[in-house]
C-alpha cells in the first residue's frame, strides 16, 4: 500500500516499518538535486519534525517526518549521488525507513488518486 | 501585486515549455524542460539562447556624451573607441553601487544596457544630471534583446549574420536593424543582439532552428554567471559595497584614477579612489558538499561567535561539480585559501577563500 502526503513524499508500509521518499512531482518541481542530509540512525522523529535536508540546483527544502517513529535504515547511496532522486524518485532513491508503533497512522493520507486530483 | 511585464518572446517561452516566474517586474523563463543543470551544461560546450530583454536599453545622444557620462561612472568612457564596449557602475557620493551597466561607443552615440530592477532609477538618475549637460536621454522600449553564449555561439550566429564571426571580445556592431555586442553574462564567448520587438520571435526561432541552439532560462544564467564569478546587481554589489570592496576596481580607467588625464569627478570619487577597503569580495569553496547560500554568515574560527562576513551569492556550481559561493570577507581574511567557516542551518562548516573565477573564461579575444 502506498499513501501520499501533502508535502509530496510517497509512504509504503512494510510490516511494521514505512518507507518514505518524494514523489515524482516533487522532484520535477525541486529541479536537479544536487545534496541531501539524512537522519542520523536510531534518531527518534516526531510526526513534523524537519528531518531531510534537499538541496537542489535552485533552492533547499525541508522533508518532515511524516509519521512518529525511530529511523531504521537511510539511504546513503542518495548522499553519494543526489542526482539519483531525479532520475528514480519512487524506487532506487528513497530517503529513510521508520519504524512505527502503530500502523493505523497511514489512514491518514492520501491515496494515489486522491495525491493525483491534488496535484491537479 | 502589480502586473507583471511582458516579454515579446512570451508565447514563444511557454510553446517552449518554461516555466515562467516573476522577476523583477517581469514574467521570466527561470527553466525549460532540459532544466538548469542540463541548460548550464549546454551553454558551456554548445550555445544557449537566452531572452533578457527584461534589461533596459538606453542611447545617449550629443557632442559631449562620453564627458557627460563620464560624471556619472568611473568607467574611461571618452577613451572608449568607436565599436567598442565597456563595463561601467554608477556610483552614488558615498562610494556605494547604484547600477553596473555595459557602455558601448557606436559613433555619434552611447548606446547602453542597465539592469532591469534598476533601470528605471538609472533613466531618472540619467535625466536629472545628463540634459544640463547636453544629452538627451532616449529610452529603447521597442526591442528585445537576446543573448547567445557559449563557444557554438559563433557558428551559430553566422548563419543569420555573417559579419558577427570577426567581431573580437566587447566589439559592438549595428547590422542593419540588429545590434549585436560580443559579450554576454556567462564567462562565455557570445553575443547580445538587440532586435526589434516585432522581428524577435522570428529571429529566435531561427536561432533555435539550429542544433546547437537550445533555450536557457535564468536559472541556468545565475549559475553561469556565477561560475564565471560575475556581480549580480542586488546581491554581490549595491548602494552599501564600493567597487573597492567589490574587487571591481579593474573597471575605472588609468585616466578616472589618482593622477589620470580625467581624474575623479564621478559621484563618490575620493572615497573610491583613496579609501583601502576593509573588506573584500571572494569566491569561496564549501569543503563539503552542501551549497552555502546567499545570507550564509560567515566566521574565523569553527567556535567564533562574532560572524566576519557573509555570502552573498551562492549555489552548485554544474561544471565546477561542487558548491560554489561568492561574499565579503575582511581584507586580512581575503587570501586565497584563507579557511573560514559558514553557518548552514546551525551548523559551522569549512569554507576556503578561493579565486575567481571558478571556470576558465572563453572569450574571443
Amino acid at each position: 500500500m502506498i499513501k501520499y502526503t501533502e508535502d509530496h513524499e510517497w509512504l509504503k508500509l512494510d510490516g511494521d516499518v514505512v518507507t518514505v521518499g518524494i514523489t515524482e512531482h516533487a522532484a520535477e518541481q525541486l529541479g536537479d538535486v544536487v545534496f541531501v542530509e539524512l537522519p542520523e540512525l536510531g534518531t527518534m522523529v516526531a510526526k513534523g519534525d524537519e528531518i531531510v535536508v534537499i538541496e537542489s540546483v535552485k533552492a533547499a527544502s525541508d522533508i518532515v517526518a511524516p509519521v512518529d517513529g525511530e529511523i531504521v535504515e537511510i539511504n546513503d547511496a542518495i548522499v553519494d549521488n543526489p542526482g539519483a532522486v531525479n532520475e528514480d524518485p519512487l524506487g532506487a532513491a528513497w530517503f529513510f525507513k521508520v519504524k512505527v508503533d502503530d500502523t493505523s497512522v497511514m489512514k491518514d493520507y492520501m491515496d494515489e488518486d486522491e495525491y493525483k486530483d491534488m496535484i491537479g | 501585486m502589480p502586473e507583471l511585464n511582458e516579454l515579446p518572446l512570451v508565447a514563444l517561452h511557454v510553446e517552449l515549455g518554461a516555466r515562467m516566474v516573476p522577476f523583477a517586474g517581469w514574467n521570466m523563463p527561470v527553466q525549460y524542460p532540459m532544466g538548469v543543470m542540463g541548460e548550464h551544461q549546454h551553454t558551456r560546450t554548445a550555445s544557449g539562447l537566452f531572452d533578457v530583454s527584461h534589461m533596459g536599453q538606453v542611447i545617449l545622444r550629443g557632442p559631449n556624451a562620453a564627458a557627460a557620462l563620464e560624471t556619472l561612472v568611473p568607467a574611461d568612457i571618452v577613451g572608449l573607441g568607436e565599436g567598442r564596449q565597456r563595463y561601467a557602475l554608477f556610483t552614488n557620493p558615498e562610494g556605494g553601487i547604484l547600477d553596473d551597466l555595459m557602455v558601448a561607443n557606436r559613433g555619434d552615440h552611447l548606446f547602453l544596457v542597465v539592469n532591469a530592477a534598476c533601470a528605471e532609477q538609472d533613466i531618472a538618475h540619467m535625466q536629472a544630471h545628463l540634459p544640463a549637460l547636453g544629452v538627451t536621454v532616449e529610452v529603447i522600449s521597442d526591442r528585445a534583446l537576446l543573448a547567445l553564449q557559449g563557444p557554438g555561439s559563433e557558428a551559430a550566429l553566422a548563419t543569420l549574420l555573417p559579419e558577427t564571426a570577426a567581431m573580437r571580445f566587447m566589439d559592438v556592431a549595428i547590422l542593419g536593424d540588429i545590434w549585436v555586442s560580443r559579450s554576454g553574462y556567462t564567462g562565455e564567448d557570445g553575443y547580445e543582439i538587440s532586435v526589434p520587438a516585432a522581428k524577435a520571435e522570428a529571429f529566435a526561432r531561427q536561432l533555435l532552428a539550429i542544433d546547437a541552439v537550445k533555450p536557457i532560462g535564468l536559472g541556468a544564467r545565475d549559475s553561469l554567471r556565477l561560475e564565471a564569478g560575475l556581480c549580480l546587481y542586488g546581491h554581490d554589489i549595491d548602494t552599501t559595497t564600493t567597487p573597492n570592496d567589490a574587487a571591481l576596481m579593474w573597471s575605472i580607467g588609468k585616466a578616472r584614477r589618482a593622477g589620470g588625464a580625467r581624474a575623479g569627478g564621478f559621484p563618490g570619487a575620493e572615497l573610491i579612489l583613496s579609501a583601502t577597503p576593509a573588506r573584500q569580495r571572494v569566491g569561496l569553496l564549501p569543503e563539503g558538499r552542501a551549497p552555502m547560500r546567499e545570507g550564509v554568515a560567515l566566521f574565523a574560527s569553527a567556535e567564533g561567535s562574532e560572524a566576519i562576513g557573509q555570502i552573498t551569492s551562492g549555489g552548485f556550481g554544474p561544471i565546477l561539480g561542487a558548491p560554489m559561493a561568492m561574499g565579503y570577507v575582511p581584507t586580512a581574511l581575503a587570501a586565497t585559501g584563507t579557511q573560514l567557516w559558514g553557518d548552514v542551518r546551525g551548523k559551522r562548516l569549512p569554507v576556503k577563500v578561493a579565486p575567481l573565477p571558478f571556470v576558465p573564461a572563453g572569450f574571443k579575444r
